[in-house]
């Protein structure tokens, strides 16, 4: 498993253009948002925290996409399943690495969304947990998704979306509202009960998922 | 796996019944009981949305069910039995959606609110409309049934976490109808049409199983050159 995150990261890093059109493209789709609200600074205020995670969310299915890309290059999947470990390890090895590129990216976006909708928050631990939290939300399903439909002849750009989005309405919602009440205030101490869903999301996911790739990847 | 070929009474024998008690029941919801205290006739649609309710729950609970045994067991009749819930299903979370806001709007004044129990249909059913996507987009029959099982199991397990974060998210939809809750002139036409959707919904799934069975017979079924040279063979 650590031989497979390493070769994710390492590719990854040879790739770091990729990730780079993925940021770009967050803080595109972050200033839209406020187009779409008008210039009403306690308005964008107010949604700050749910436009942070609407970007976060589209730009993963980019990341989350791609992620698959090379292993179906030459059938190079084929290749890895040969290897003699369990199919379990490239899949935590690629959701592990897809977790850690959506969190950079998520903590990237924050200093954009602060400068613009004024939504600085003191609390920045909080904030970079909560984005860990939520972001691991989004790997663990979107990276066995993103292997059934690489490995789709038709309809790939469609699919992940059509799969992954319903799913994970609970991490947007609860990452959302957490981030809004480090922004906006907490007075009912809400923020942890938030946390502890997010949690729960991803402690479900990540071994339920991990459980269901082998038969996903198995010819 | 060797579909039926004659023709299918049970099911037809469900439908018919399914569609008499969805009548009788209808008539007795509509013009025997009583009106309700504070809503008034608006109230009646109850009869339909509570068991269309409680179906479209058993037929999503089934298809979970077929999932699990197809990926334990590797037999197409139960991915077949899996499509015909899945489809039933989003027939009936998408007529409860409906339902729900044609009675919403009377009642509390809006088509469409975010309380736990809509908004998880509402989610549930968009899951459920995208494994039938995938369905769609994946040829080979082996995979098809195999992703879209996997899909059902991940899809189903986030309903509870859907539930619990909207219920801390917001609320204001009405507690639970069940018999229990409702009084003794209401149970009569609410449990005959419960039934009603019942034999309907397992009438649907059973049709739809046999006729993905026999798609899935002709799908796997081998091509005629392939006969021909095993015919030669032997």
């Amino acid at each position: 498993m650590i031989a497979a995150l390493r070769k994710e990261l390492l590719l990854q890093w040879r790739t770091r253009a990729q990730a780079i059109a993925v940021f770009v493209f967050g803080a595109t789709s972050l200033l839209l948002f406020s187009f779409a609200i008008g210039p009403n600074a306690s308005a964008l205020r107010q949604h700050a925290a749910g436009f942070l995670w609407l970007a976060l969310l589209l730009s993963s299915t980019l990341t989350l996409a791609e992620s698959f890309h090379a292993e179906m290059e030459h059938r190079a999947l084929e290749g890895l399943l040969l290897l003699p470990t369990s199919p379990r390890a490239i899949y935590y090895g690629k959701a592990i690495a897809n977790w850690l590129q959506l969190a950079l990216l998520g903590i990237a976006l924050v200093p954009i969304t602060v400068v613009l909708y004024d939504a600085a928050t003191p609390r920045l631990g909080s904030l970079i947990l909560i984005i860990l939290l939520g972001t691991a939300g989004i790997s663990a399903p979107g990276t066995l998704y993103s292997a059934m439909t690489s490995q789709t002849t038709r309809g790939k750009q469609m699919l992940l979306p059509l799969l992954l989005f319903p799913l994970i309405v609970p991490v947007l919602l609860a990452a959302a509202r957490a981030t809004s009440l480090l922004i906006l205030g907490d007075p009912m101490e809400q923020t942890a009960s938030w946390l502890r869903l997010l949690a729960a999301f991803d402690a479900i996911y990540w071994s339920l998922c991990g459980l269901l790739f082998d038969r996903v990847v198995e010819e | 796996m060797t579909p039926n070929h004659r023709f299918p009474r049970a099911p037809y024998a469900l439908l018919a019944l399914g569609v008499i008690l969805l009548l009788l029941g209808s008539y007795l919801g509509l013009f025997v009981a009583p009106p309700e205290h504070f809503m008034g006739d608006v109230q009646r649609i109850m009869y339909v949305h509570v068991p269309t309710a409680w179906n479209a729950l058993l037929a999503m609970t089934f298809a979970l069910v077929c999932a699990i045994a197809f990926l334990f067991r590797g037999d197409f009749r139960w991915d077949a039995r899996m499509e015909a819930a899945i489809e039933v299903g989003v027939l009936l979370a998408f007529l409860l959606c409906c339902q729900g806001a044609i009675w919403a709007k009377p009642t509390w004044g809006v088509w469409w609110d975010w309380d736990p129990r809509l908004t998880t249909t509402a989610v549930l059913l968009f899951a459920f409309i995208g494994i039938l996507a995938l369905r769609r987009f994946v040829d080979d029959p082996v995979r098809r049934a195999t992703w879209s099982a996997v899909a059902t199991i991940i899809a189903y397990a986030d309903v509870p976490i859907v539930y619990y974060s909207v219920t801390w998210w917001n609320s204001l939809h009405q507690l639970q109808s069940s018999p229990a809750t409702v009084s003794k002139s209401f149970h009569l036409p609410l449990r005959m049409n419960a039934f009603a959707i019942l034999f309907l919904m397992t009438g649907f799934i059973m049709l739809r199983a046999r006729l993905a069975s026999l798609r899935l017979e002709h799908e796997l079924a081998p091509p005629p050159h392939e006969l021909d040279a095993v015919g030669e063979l032997a």
